[in-house]
C-alpha cells in the first residue's frame, strides 16, 4: 500500500535524510580521527608562539607589500592594453590580445620560474627584488584586469562618449576625464577581487629566489614546518591571509550592494 | 520680442516675426545681396548629404540651410533620420556624401579640426547623457577647463549664470541622478551654452520626460529662441514648434518632404504623408479609426 506524500511532506523528507548525512559523516569525523596527533600537528602552542612577531612583523608585511606593488602594476599596464585592445590601431588590439591570452593561458607558476631565472640573465645589473617580484606579480594580473578593465570601459553608455566630444572634447581628453572615472567605478568590485586573487598568488614569489627577511607568508611557513615538524605555522599563515582576504571580500560585496542600488 | 513668442501659441506668425525677418533681409540688402545669404548669415548649410549604415540607407539627399537667429524644427516619424541629420551636423556620424557648413567652415572637409567645430555646436540629446559621477556644477565647468582652458573662477562663474537661466541654481552641487528628469534636461542645456555655442541642436529633448516635466524644458527653449539663438531642433511638440519655430521641416523616409513657415506645415500641409504624420502626433487615437 503506497502512500503518496504531498509535496510538502515530501520536502520535510528530503530535508531530514540531508541533516542525518551530516551528522553520520560528523559523527565518523570525530570518532575515528585520531584528535591527539592533529592536536599536535596543527595546534602546538610552543610552535605557535615561537612564530610570532616575525610571521606578523615579516611574513605577513612583506606578502602585503609584494600584492601592493604587483597590484598598482597589474593595474596600470592593465589599463594600457584595455585601450590598446579598444583602439582602432589593428596591430594595438592584436599585441594586446596576445599578451591577455599569453599570460591567462599559462600557468603563473611557469612565469615565476620563467622570471626568477630570466631577469638576472637580462639584466646584467643586479634588479631589486622588490622589482622582479613587482613584475611576475603585474605581468600576470595585467592580463586579468585588461579584460576587467575592457568590459567596464565598454559598459558606460555610448551616450557620455558623445556628450563629451559634442562639447569640444578630444577622443583622449574623453575617456580620460569621463568614460575611464566611470569605468573604474564599474570595475570596483571585480578588480578588488583580482587584488584577492593577487594576494594568494604572491604565495608563489619564493620562485624567484628570496632572502630569509624577504619571505612572505607561504615560504615562512613552510620553512617552519621544516624546522619544528608541525603543521601549526601553516594554520597561522593560513589565518593571516583570511586576516587580508577576509575584509577584501566583505568590501566587494558592499561595493557591488551600493552599484546594485546606484541603478 | 521673445515675450510676444512665448505668451502667444499662435499659428500665424506675430508682427514681431514679421519684424524681425524684415530686419534681416534688410542685413541682408547692406553687405553682397547674393553671397550674404550663403555665407555670413548661414548658420548651417547642408547639400547633398547622404548617410547609409552598411546597407541602409538612413538619409538619402538632404538639403537644408538654417539662418543666424532661425528656429528650425524638423518632424517626422519614428526612423525617418532626423536624428541621424542632426548628428551629421556636428559629425557625431560621418556623412556617406555630401557636404555640411557650419558658420561658414566646411565641417565635412577632412582637414578641419572638428573638435573646434564642435565647440561652437551645443547638442542636447534625448537622454541628457549627464556625466553621473560629477556634481551639477562640475558637468557645466569641466569641458569650459578642459577644452576652453578657462581657469577654476571664471568657468564657474559662467556655470551658475547658465544655471540662472535655467533656473537651477541651488542644484549645483547635487549630482545628476538626484534630480528629476525635467532637472537634468535643463542642466544639459545649461551645460552646452556654457561652450558659449553659436548655434544648438536639440534631439528630441522632451521626449523622455513625464509629461508634467515637459514644461519647464520648453519654457527655457523658448526663451533661449527669444535671444536669439539658432537652434536646429527635433521634436514631437508640435505647439512648440508652431510657437516658436521660423521653419519647420517634415522629413520621411530620409528626405525632406517639405518645409515652410510652421503656420503652413502644420496648419495647412500639403503632402499627404505630413497630414497624416500630423494627424498621429496631434491627434494618437484618430491614426487608429479606420480611413
Ligand atoms: N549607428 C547606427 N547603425 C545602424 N543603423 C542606425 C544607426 N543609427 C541609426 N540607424 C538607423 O537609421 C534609421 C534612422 O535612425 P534615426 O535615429 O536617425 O531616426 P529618427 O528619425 O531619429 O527616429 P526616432 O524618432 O525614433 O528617434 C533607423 O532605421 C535606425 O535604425
Ligand atoms: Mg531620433
Amino acid at each position: 500500500m503506497t502512500r503518496r506524500l504531498t509535496r510538502r511532506q515530501r520536502a520535510r523528507v528530503v530535508r531530514a535524510v540531508q541533516y542525518g548525512v551530516l551528522v553520520v559523516a560528523l559523527l565518523v569525523l570525530v570518532l575515528a580521527a585520531d584528535w591527539g596527533e592533529i592536536r599536535r600537528a596543527f595546534f602546538d602552542v610552543d610552535v605557535a608562539k615561537e612564530q610570532f612577531p616575525e610571521i606578523v612583523s615579516t611574513a605577513l608585511v612583506n606578502t602585503v607589500i609584494y600584492t601592493v606593488l604587483g597590484f598598482v602594476f597589474g593595474l596600470t599596464l592593465g589599463l594600457v592594453l584595455a585601450l590598446m585592445r579598444l583602439s582602432q590601431v589593428p596591430p594595438y588590439r592584436w599585441l594586446a590580445i596576445g599578451y591577455i591570452e599569453f599570460f591567462r593561458g599559462v600557468p603563473a607558476l611557469l612565469v615565476f620560474i620563467a622570471l626568477g631565472f630570466g631577469v638576472p640573465l637580462a639584466f646584467q645589473v643586479a634588479i631589486n627584488q622588490y622589482v622582479t617580484v613587482m613584475l611576475a606579480l603585474g605581468l600576470v594580473g595585467a592580463a586579468y584586469m585588461a579584460e576587467t578593465i575592457r568590459a567596464g570601459i565598454q559598459a558606460v553608455p555610448k551616450g557620455q562618449l558623445e556628450a563629451a566630444r559634442s562639447l569640444g572634447m578630444s577622443q583622449q581628453r574623453a575617456m580620460v576625464s569621463i568614460v575611464i572615472p566611470q569605468a573604474f567605478r564599474i570595475v570596483l568590485p571585480p578588480l578588488t577581487n583580482e587584488l584577492i586573487l593577487l594576494t594568494k598568488d604572491s604565495s608563489l614569489v619564493y620562485l624567484l629566489g628570496l632572502s630569509l627577511g624577504q619571505y612572505e607568508l607561504a615560504k615562512f611557513g613552510r620553512d617552519a614546518l621544516n624546522e619544528h615538524r608541525s603543521l601549526t605555522p601553516i594554520l597561522i599563515a593560513g589565518l593571516l591571509y583570511l586576516v587580508i582576504t577576509l575584509p577584501l571580500g566583505h568590501l566587494v560585496r558592499r561595493l557591488e550592494a551600493r552599484t546594485a542600488k546606484a541603478r | 520680442m521673445s515675450e510676444e513668442r512665448s505668451e502667444e501659441p499662435v499659428v500665424e506668425k506675430s508682427p514681431a516675426d514679421e519684424g524681425r525677418a524684415d530686419a534681416e533681409k534688410a542685413d541682408l540688402a547692406k553687405t553682397d545681396p547674393e553671397k550674404g545669404r550663403a555665407a555670413g548669415d548661414e548658420a548651417i548649410r547642408i547639400e547633398g548629404l547622404h548617410k547609409s549604415f552598411g546597407d541602409l540607407e538612413v538619409l538619402r539627399g538632404i538639403d537644408l540651410s538654417v539662418r543666424r537667429g532661425e528656429v528650425v524644427c524638423v518632424i517626422g516619424p519614428s526612423g525617418s533620420g532626423k536624428s541621424t541629420l542632426l548628428r551629421c551636423v556636428n559629425l557625431l556620424e560621418e556623412p556617406t556624401s555630401g557636404t555640411v557648413t557650419v558658420a561658414g567652415n566646411e565641417v565635412t572637409d577632412p582637414d578641419v579640426d572638428i573638435d573646434e567645430v564642435r565647440r561652437g555646436i551645443g547638442m542636447v540629446f534625448q537622454s541628457f547623457n549627464l556625466f553621473p559621477h560629477l556634481t551639477v556644477l562640475e558637468n557645466l565647468t569641466i569641458a569650459q577647463r578642459r577644452v576652453l582652458g578657462r581657469d577654476r573662477d571664471s568657468a564657474e562663474r559662467t556655470a551658475r549664470r547658465n544655471l540662472e537661466r535655467v533656473g537651477l541654481t541651488d542644484k549645483e552641487s547635487a549630482y545628476p541622478s538626484k534630480l528629476s528628469g525635467g532637472q537634468q534636461q535643463r542642466v544639459a542645456i545649461a551645460r552646452a551654452l556654457s561652450m558659449e555655442p553659436q548655434l544648438m541642436l536639440f534631439d528630441e529633448p522632451t521626449s523622455a520626460l513625464d509629461p508634467e516635466l515637459v514644461g519647464d524644458v520648453l519654457a527655457v527653449m523658448r526663451a533661449l529662441a527669444g535671444e536669439g539663438m539658432t537652434m536646429l531642433v527635433v521634436t514631437h511638440e508640435m505647439s512648440f514648434a508652431r510657437e516658436v519655430a521660423d521653419r519647420v521641416v517634415f522629413m520621411d523616409g530620409g528626405a525632406v518632404v517639405e518645409e515652410g513657415t510652421a503656420a503652413r506645415v502644420v496648419g495647412d500641409p500639403q503632402h499627404a504623408r505630413t497630414r497624416e504624420f500630423l494627424a498621429r502626433v496631434l491627434d494618437p487615437a484618430a491614426a487608429r479609426l479606420p480611413g
